[in-house]
């Protein structure tokens, strides 16, 4: 990992908000095929201890990913992201609501906007996250709170924080 | 009805009580008096924000001071903090395919 990445994230409570700006050492070209193949979306979404599993994409306005977070139970959570709208490269547009495992989406959701822009060979995606309600953003880390995940993610961390050292 | 420290702050008047008392304890009389609202609203409020625990009350005398109960704000520092971890773990995980599929 290249520490010298940009890494923001920030929550604005008040507006129900979550930002979110990364950049990447690899051109747009890559970068946009990672976050919209599903292929590719599969091997890095779900972050470590879960997988995510994808049952269908079509990555189309109008067009629905319907997919997995599963925990190293076999625990699966089903979350359903809806392309609202789709500018190649530049941006894409997201509607995102919980779901059960028959596609029946929960009432509320979230508006996602993403945002792709490369400088000298560095891509940078920009994420704004807006959620209808507050619990639902608080929802929306539900798995991450549970204490053993956040345990894990703890060791993760000092387990690279000792291999660095070395 | 489940109350939690995300209601008490999803108010403009509740997160400036908190404002108000994260400086000293007060009355209801004393935090009334910085709001155009009645008293019965600011009741309202306290009683939202004392439900969250994210306040709680403590008698002088014949007086009920309020104050801010500094251990439960910690708890939304923590919550973003996990939020943000989840980003940072998928993220340097894409960062690992990137540089595979690069070459």
């Amino acid at each position: 990992m290249n520490s010298d990445l940009l890494f923001d994230f920030s929550v604005n409570k008040e507006n129900k908000t979550v930002y979110i700006v990364r950049e990447f050492n690899a051109d747009l070209e890559l970068v946009w095929k990672a976050w919209t193949t599903v292929e590719l979306l599969d091997q890095w979404w779900g972050p470590k201890p879960f997988v995510a599993k994808t049952k269908f994409m079509n990555f189309e306005v109008g067009g629905r990913r319907f997919f997995a977070m599963v925990s190293p139970e076999g625990q699966e959570r089903w979350f359903i992201q809806k392309f609202t709208s789709i500018s190649p490269k530049t941006n894409f547009k997201t509607y995102n609501t919980f779901a059960d495992k028959d596609e029946n989406p929960e009432l509320l959701g979230s508006e996602w906007d993403f945002n792709f822009s490369e400088q000298n060979g560095t891509t940078k995606v920009s994420i704004t996250i807006y959620n209808e309600s507050l619990a639902r953003l608080e929802k929306m880390i539900e798995m991450g709170t549970l204490e053993g995940c956040a345990m894990q993610f703890k060791n993760l961390d000092e387990l690279l924080e000792t291999l660095s050292q070395k | 009805m489940r109350r939690d420290i995300f209601q008490a702050i999803a108010d403009p008047t509740r997160r400036a009580i908190i404002a108000l008392i994260a400086l000293q304890a007060m009355t209801p009389n004393a935090l009334a008096e910085h709001f155009d609202t009645t008293r019965q609203a600011v009741s309202k409020h306290l009683r939202i924000l004392t439900e969250c625990e994210l306040i709680k009350q403590e008698h002088k005398g014949r007086e009920i001071y309020y104050q801010l109960e500094i251990n439960k704000m910690k708890e939304i520092d923590k919550w973003i903090e996990q939020f943000r971890k989840i980003w940072e773990t998928r993220f340097n995980q894409l960062d690992d395919l990137l540089s595979i599929i690069k070459k």
